[in-house]
């Protein structure tokens, strides 16, 4: 493994079905070892990339490179990546043994070492006491584990995972989450991860793209999409945000183009916050609702705008806001986030 | 959660509509409280269901079956004709022992085999095609086209087949060019018919059965590097083997039982429905009928045991 070339590179890459362009022109570079998420809405094209990298769909334009190698035009087959699917895909007629041996036997290599080394893939997500049941004998989170088992023993560079914790009560996933990344750092390869949960995203992620209309929307760290997001989608998409048009921008924050404030970086009190770059608006809580770890509180500002404030449940904190309560709501000038000028259709303002 | 702003100020909710009038209460009447009678009483809504169907399976089908196997214990009356209801073995002993007997069924039973074998192999690959790469459009057409012979009238289709073969027919004049010919009337026009006429009820089961296997396990196996003839033997072949064997059943017994389609293309080649068929109408020989209609049923008892001993109906 040459550590220089990127483990993907997508140049171009263009996806159409019949007037529809899924993917477009997308250009990626993925590193060796990355845990690389694809985020976005259902129909953003984060599949179909996934789909064109494993082959299942060929590209109506544009090139994949595997490790510098292009193996657009190669078959699934004839391809170094390895997919846990979204229905996890377990051959219903064999047992979990083999399923996982599926792709050393077509490989050719012989039922005894086959069998050795299912066993050992089986051991790494702890179902080896499982080896001889079917998968319609599994509960969820275990198929998916055989799933991510039969797709690492044949050891690929890039393991692609389409959307594999979707069907997961939360608990579960939860706990899966923390597997996929010790699983991911133990053997040490890309994963692709395609998911239409942001705080999935978020957890797992070194790095995340953001789908949107078949093109990448933003391209970033977790911690760089929730906290610069650049477009009003992705400020709205990945966590929630309050988002401020340009006029209500101009009244409010004294600056010109969109702008977001996330929840929990608003403050509700009575008298409003002193200090520097801080403001202060009044208004009227409109709904109050408790979460457990916090509260989140609606407020019509006076001059009409709705926001969305994220109390934190500490000590100390008042927990006397109710509906009709005039308060006054506060943050900082450095939580403001620009997200340009541009202007979105279907977001009115 | 996502608040846009500028946001619609807390408006009002409008209060409910109370001007019309109020969704009428069900009525009370004769089949609503039967309704509530029958959802009260499991036992009596199950006799009602099953009542007809059980009626007719037990007493219209499986007493004629009885009848048929009972019929084959007696014998008739060489002198008046009549039905001696006799305990006897000898019809039985007949069928066994009698080398008409023997060679009839060996070559009914080869031309069944043979007629599952040819339809199993047609039907593969055209009801893969139809399951998993025909456009949903072209599927509905290869559906409808595939089903439309059985609309035709069986002796029709015969004897169109007969009119093919004959020694002037098409597949003569279609052959001839490149110095072949039609097989004439015999065994092998009887199998090329039996073929034809079979087919469809063997395309059907195996297409629907490929259409349960979910595409995402064709991919999987490819993804892990399985190439097409491993996806097909590891697969494809194990999970539709269930459907397959329901349509070789189809044109199994269906080969074993037929009589018409030998006397209209199969010259002077008899098979075990033309011997029934002889002995009730000429022969006047229902016993010796019944005996020699046990064969096919004792052949599809035994297909059916072997079939079960491999395992393939396990996944029904």
């Amino acid at each position: 493994m040459t550590d220089q070339q990127p483990a993907i590179r997508l140049t171009g890459l263009t996806k159409e079905f019949g007037a529809v362009t899924a993917v477009d022109h997308v250009d990626l570079e993925i590193a060796a070892g990355e845990f690389f998420s694809m985020l976005g809405p259902s129909g953003s094209g984060k599949t179909t990339v996934l789909r064109l990298i494993a082959g299942f769909e060929q590209p109506t334009d544009g090139t994949i490179e595997l490790f510098g190698q292009d193996v657009t035009k190669r078959a699934p087959f004839d391809r170094d990546v390895n997919t846990v699917f979204q229905d996890y895909a377990l051959f219903p007629h064999m047992n979990v043994i083999d399923n996982v041996a599926y792709g050393l036997r077509v490989r050719g290599i012989g039922r005894k070492e086959r069998n050795e080394r299912a066993a050992r893939a089986l051991a790494s997500v702890r179902l080896e006491q499982l080896a001889g049941r079917k998968p319609s004998q599994l509960s969820g989170g275990q198929r998916q584990r055989v799933a991510l088992a039969r797709a690492t023993v044949v050891e690929p560079k890039v393991l692609l995972l389409d959307e594999p914790l979707g069907a997961l009560d939360l608990k579960l996933r939860e706990q899966m989450q923390v597997e996929l990344k010790e699983i991911q750092r133990d053997l040490g390869i890309t994963f692709i991860f395609v998911t239409h949960d942001q705080e999935e995203a978020l957890t797992l992620s070194d790095r995340i793209a953001v789908f949107n209309n078949g093109r990448i929307e933003q391209l970033g760290t977790p911690d760089e999409l929730y906290e610069r997001p650049t477009s009003r989608f992705v400020a709205d998409f990945v966590g929630t945000s309050n988002l401020f048009d340009h006029e209500r921008s101009v009244a409010l924050l004294g600056r010109a183009g969109h702008h977001s404030v996330r929840p929990e970086k608003m403050t509700v009190t009575h008298d409003g916050l002193d200090g520097d770059g801080v403001v202060n608006v009044h208004g009227t809580v409109v709904e109050a609702i408790y979460l457990g770890s916090g509260v989140r509180l609606v407020v019509d500002l006076d001059d009409g705008t709705r926001v969305t404030v994220l109390e934190q449940n500490v000590r100390g904190r008042a927990h006397d806001d109710e509906r009709g309560d005039r308060v006054v709501v506060s943050w900082h000038d450095d939580d403001v986030v620009p997200l340009g000028t541009e202007v979105l259709p279907g977001i009115s303002g | 959660m996502t608040t846009h702003a500028p946001a619609p100020p807390g408006a009002p909710v409008p209060a409910p509509d109370r001007t019309h009038s109020p969704v009428p209460r069900p009525r009370r009447t004769a089949a609503r409280a039967a309704s509530v009678f029958l959802s009260t009483h499991p036992r009596t809504r199950l006799a009602l269901l099953l009542g007809a169907p059980l009626f007719w399976l037990g007493v219209v089908y499986i007493v004629a079956l009885v009848l048929l196997l009972v019929t084959a214990f007696w014998t008739v009356d060489s002198f008046t004709g009549e039905i001696s209801q006799e305990w006897t073995l000898d019809n039985i002993i007949t069928v066994l022992t009698g080398s008409l007997y023997q060679t009839v069924t060996l070559r009914t039973l080869g031309v069944a085999l043979l007629v599952t074998l040819i339809d199993v192999v047609l039907a593969l690959p055209i009801a893969f095609f139809m399951a998993k790469v025909a456009t949903p459009r072209m599927q509905r057409i290869l559906v409808i086209a595939v089903l439309t012979p059985l609309w035709a009238s069986y002796l029709v289709k015969a004897y169109a087949w007969r009119s093919v073969l004959s020694q002037d027919g098409i597949l003569e004049w279609l052959v001839a060019p490149f110095g072949g010919s039609t097989p004439g009337y015999g065994l092998p026009a009887t199998i090329i018919t039996l073929s034809y006429l079979w087919l469809p009820y063997v395309i059907l089961p195996i297409y629907a059965g490929l259409e349960r296997v979910p595409d995402s396990l064709l991919e999987a196996s490819a993804d892990l590097g399985g190439r097409t003839w491993p996806t097909i033997r590891l697969v494809v072949f194990p999970l539709v083997l269930p459907a397959i064997i329901a349509g070789t059943i189809f044109s199994f017994s269906l080969s074993l039982g037929d009589y018409i389609t030998v006397n209209i293309v199969g010259g002077a080649n008899q098979m075990l429905g033309n011997l029934v068929y002889t002995n009730v109408g000429a022969a006047n020989n229902l016993p010796l009928a019944s005996a020699i209609a046990l064969i096919p049923i004792v052949i599809i008892f035994g297909y059916l045991f072997l079939v079960r001993r491999t395992g393939a109906l396990d996944n029904l």
